[in-house]
């Protein structure tokens, strides 16, 4: 608690700067968290209504608002925009907030790069959205942008949506650097590794897969670029090359990312959890083994993605299986919240409410996923609205709910004020109403046989898209609702105490709230 | 303890944000460009935006790394960032050799699966059907369709120039470690010999590999679009060469900094960093040699 007061007395006891040049110019790594968040929460709105755009299509049958090219420009940008606008900077953005205050570190260790990894995703968005107002439109081909629909057959837009990918690649690099040199150098002494909280210990993993992984994207889409502007014949067969190729090196990033997407939102739950058990989580080294084992297994299961193209029997059997052991560790997650849970002393928060959601939702995600895995099964689920349920079961109450969750958690840390709690219950409570009618009744389409990405399908299919799309609206609403609490937990509330809920553990709490400007200027002791 | 004490938390910086506009402009004029180009419109403005971009990022790349090198020679900086500098560099290396791996991935690939199924290997007998009479070979010189990628009419051996090459490039890492004793050693003569020579062998190392492309072009018809074998084969050796340059660019900036009498014998990680940089280029290239000219 003397690192509280120490802070005052070192060099940089000034606090931000006046104006916009704040942000412009910030090294701090709290100002450049909020920014991450902002940008995020911005991003989940436009990918969001993106979202709203498909569903109010696909509210009836037949063609009624948009047009077939522009629906797929709108679901190859929703995914494209959630993936690496709203849900991975939102992880940076928490990770910028709570790990140096996690770990007792004054700063992020590479401030400077850390607000240029920032700014770059702005300016890379910029990029990627202008393509829908360019000749051609926006890229057209799924989020995947599979070859040869995104290289002999893409939109002149696509070598911009390169360049942009590009950006976010160099950003996700220096800031998954910035975070493991964070975490392995600026610990305060006596943090030992199995010391670390687990949100710490998850986006050390996280930060390995980003490094490992989103170079094998910039790979992959520099041989798009030299396809389409150079010549090359990666993806063409006439040429020697394979389309095939692509979806290989693209899923070796793929799988990694969307446990990416997750990993820190399991973090953020083990702290929720057992704050609102007022037990310490059970299990803590076998949660810290699970996280490194899905991480590991994570680079061996990317041709589950790609059954049915045909690849030989013997490594569809090796996929399969390998997917299906994914199940193991992340079966000792679940398990270990749950024993968390039991005869805990719980109570029912807003953050508590979406870590509770989290695990029983994502455990759905997570099943249909060993659906999925399956490989013969997987033949008749394949480019299903069966897929569509499967991975947003993962991301919406997976990745976006450990994210509110996490908000809600710190907001009080953040502001200083207390959220206002029956507003918040009532986010999630819509939220929950509204995403479960959204995607539940895809599992039955998909299993029905509607093919995802078309924006009109048999009359059969009526009912549940029409259930859906009013769910997604439901829930589409409901995020404005969020943002009117944040704004209203900024500008005030109850005032928040240093420790805001009474079972949280960890040297965050330790500060008062809000935090200061610069924390742990000198190191605190962890005993 | 006594380490932590002073971590340096830098001032606000105008440098990332100038990085952020040199790097935008650079990357969507390079985009206008291929575009307008390919559709026939003028390039002028995307050539003025990419210049612009490439000015600005070299600016930024000059305020920036003097930046760091004036905080650092005024001594704000603790061993404990000099770990952090250290897990920055090791980390970057570490993604660029992703980078090099998707690469050698897809050369892996087409060698393995792509090419052989194609000639009609294994149980993918689709696809052999593609092309009626396709003969999967490694040099691919005759591609499924050669009316759309004319295959080169040989391809480069390994004995030659690639030979040499591969003397200069791991004879520049001994040279370069040379240097770096003499460094530690606070001998700076022999530092400025041996770094020098380092640079002498990394650009005899591009020359040669010039001479090489042009050799490809002009009379092999090896290009980027002769097939998947020019496309692999300039992929690889193009982006070894341009991490080459960029190395050498390293090293010559640490030539100038020791002349201008900058690093110490126990503290000197920009060079350290540089080194570790060139090693791994030339570990890259031993991968190169072996994987694309012997094999």
């Amino acid at each position: 608690m003397s690192a509280v007061a120490d802070t005052h007395t070192q060099e940089h006891h000034h606090g931000p700067a006046r104006g916009f040049t704040r942000w412009l110019l910030t090294t701090n790594h709290k100002d450049i968290g909020t920014m991450y968040l902002v940008f995020s929460f911005t991003m989940f709105l436009l990918g969001g209504s993106m979202a709203m755009v498909i569903r109010a299509e696909l509210f009836q049958p037949g063609l009624q608002i948009v047009q077939p090219e522009f629906f797929n420009q709108m679901t190859t940008m929703h995914g494209l925009i959630m993936v690496f606008g709203a849900v991975m900077p939102a992880f940076v953005g928490l990770a910028n907030w709570m790990i140096p205050m996690m770990i007792g570190a004054p700063d992020m260790a590479l401030p400077r790069m850390n607000n240029w990894s920032f700014w770059l995703l702005p300016c890379a968005f910029l990029i990627l959205v202008s393509t829908l107002f360019m000749k051609g439109g926006a890229p057209n081909f799924g989020w995947t942008f599979y070859a040869p629909l995104s290289t002999t057959y893409g939109p002149p837009s696509t070598t911009f949506f390169i360049f942009a990918i590009h950006m976010m690649g160099i950003s996700s690099i220096m800031g998954a650097i910035n975070v493991i040199a964070t975490i392995l150098n600026l610990r305060a002494p006596g943090m030992t590794l199995m010391k670390m909280p687990l949100f710490v210990w998850t986006w050390l993993i996280t930060a390995f897969l980003l490094i490992a992984v989103m170079p094998v994207l910039a790979g992959v889409v520099t041989m798009m670029l030299m396809d389409i502007n150079f010549g090359t014949s990666f993806f063409d067969a006439s040429g020697g090359g394979d389309p095939v190729l692509f979806q290989h090196v693209f899923w070796f990033f793929g799988h990694p990312e969307v446990y990416i997407m997750i990993l820190p939102a399991f973090g953020a739950v083990s702290h929720i959890i057992p704050a609102f058990s007022r037990k310490p989580l059970f299990g803590y080294a076998s949660m810290v083994y699970a996280v490194g084992a899905i991480a590991l297994l994570s680079f061996v299961v990317w041709a589950h993605h790609m059954f049915t193209v045909g690849i030989p029997i013997a490594g569809q059997l090796f996929f399969m299986y390998a997917t299906m052991l994914i199940a193991v560790p992340t079966g000792v997650k679940v398990f270990n919240w749950v024993a968390t849970m039991f005869r805990g002393s719980l109570s029912f928060e807003t953050p508590m409410l979406f870590a509770v959601a989290f695990v029983i939702l994502f455990t759905i995600g997570g099943f249909s996923g060993l659906m999925l895995a399956i490989a013969p099964s997987d033949f008749q689920y394949h480019d299903t609205y069966f897929v569509v349920a499967h991975f947003h079961y993962v991301l919406v109450p997976g990745a976006i709910f450990g994210i509110f969750a996490s908000a809600y958690f710190w907001l009080p840390k953040w502001t200083g004020h207390m959220y206002d709690e029956t507003l918040g219950k009532t986010h999630f409570w819509l939220s929950f109403i509204g995403m479960n009618m959204a995607f539940f009744p895809m599992h039955f389409l998909g299993l029905a046989g509607m093919p995802r990405r078309i924006p009109d399908y048999a009359l059969q299919f009526a009912d549940f898209n029409m259930v859906s799309s009013i769910g997604a609206f439901t829930f589409g609403a409901t995020q404005l609702l969020f943002l009117f609490i944040v704004i209203k937990c900024i500008r005030g509330g109850k005032e928040a105490p240093a420790k805001p809920w009474e079972g949280a553990e960890g040297l965050e709490w330790t500060l008062p709230s809000p935090a200061p400007y610069h924390t742990f200027a000198t190191p605190p002791e962890v005993k | 303890m006594a380490t932590n004490q002073t971590y340096y938390v830098p001032e606000q910086s105008k440098w990332p944000i100038i990085a952020t506009v040199g790097l935008g402009l650079t990357l969507f004029g390079l985009a206008s460009i291929l575009v307008n180009g390919s559709q026939g419109e003028s390039t002028t403005i995307p050539w003025t935006l990419f210049f612009l971009g490439a000015l600005i990022m070299a600016y930024m790349l000059f305020g920036w790394f003097g930046n760091v090198i004036r905080e650092s020679r005024a001594g704000l900086y603790s061993p404990q960032m000099d770990r952090s500098f250290r897990w920055g560099m090791s980390w970057f290396i570490f993604s660029e050799v992703m980078f090099f791996a998707a690469f050698f991935g897809a050369l892996f690939y087409v060698r393995t699966f792509a090419v052989p199924w194609l000639g009609g290997e294994g149980d993918r007998g689709s696809s052999a059907m593609l092309w009626d009479g396709f003969q999967a070979t490694w040099p691919l010189t005759q591609n499924p369709d050669p009316s759309a990628y004319p295959g080169p009419k040989e391809v480069i051996g390994p004995w030659g120039l690639p030979l040499i090459n591969t003397i200069l490039l791991v004879s520049s890492s001994f040279t370069v470690t040379v240097a770096h004793h003499g460094l530690k050693a606070g001998n700076r003569q022999k530092v400025k010999l041996w770094l020098a020579a380092t640079i002498v062998l990394g650009l005899s190392f591009l020359t040669l590999q010039a001479f090489e492309y042009h050799h490809a072009y002009a009379e092999l018809d090896l290009t980027l679009s002769s097939g998947i074998y020019g496309s692999t084969f300039f992929m690889l050796t193009g982006f070894h060469g341009a991490h080459v340059t960029l190395g050498c660019l390293m090293l010559i900036i640490m030539l100038v900094r020791i002349f201008k009498g900058h690093f110490s014998a126990d503290n000197h990680f920009g060079f350290e960093a540089a080194s570790w940089y060139w090693h791994f280029v030339d570990v890259v290239w031993l991968g190169l040699f072996v994987f694309v000219y012997i094999l």
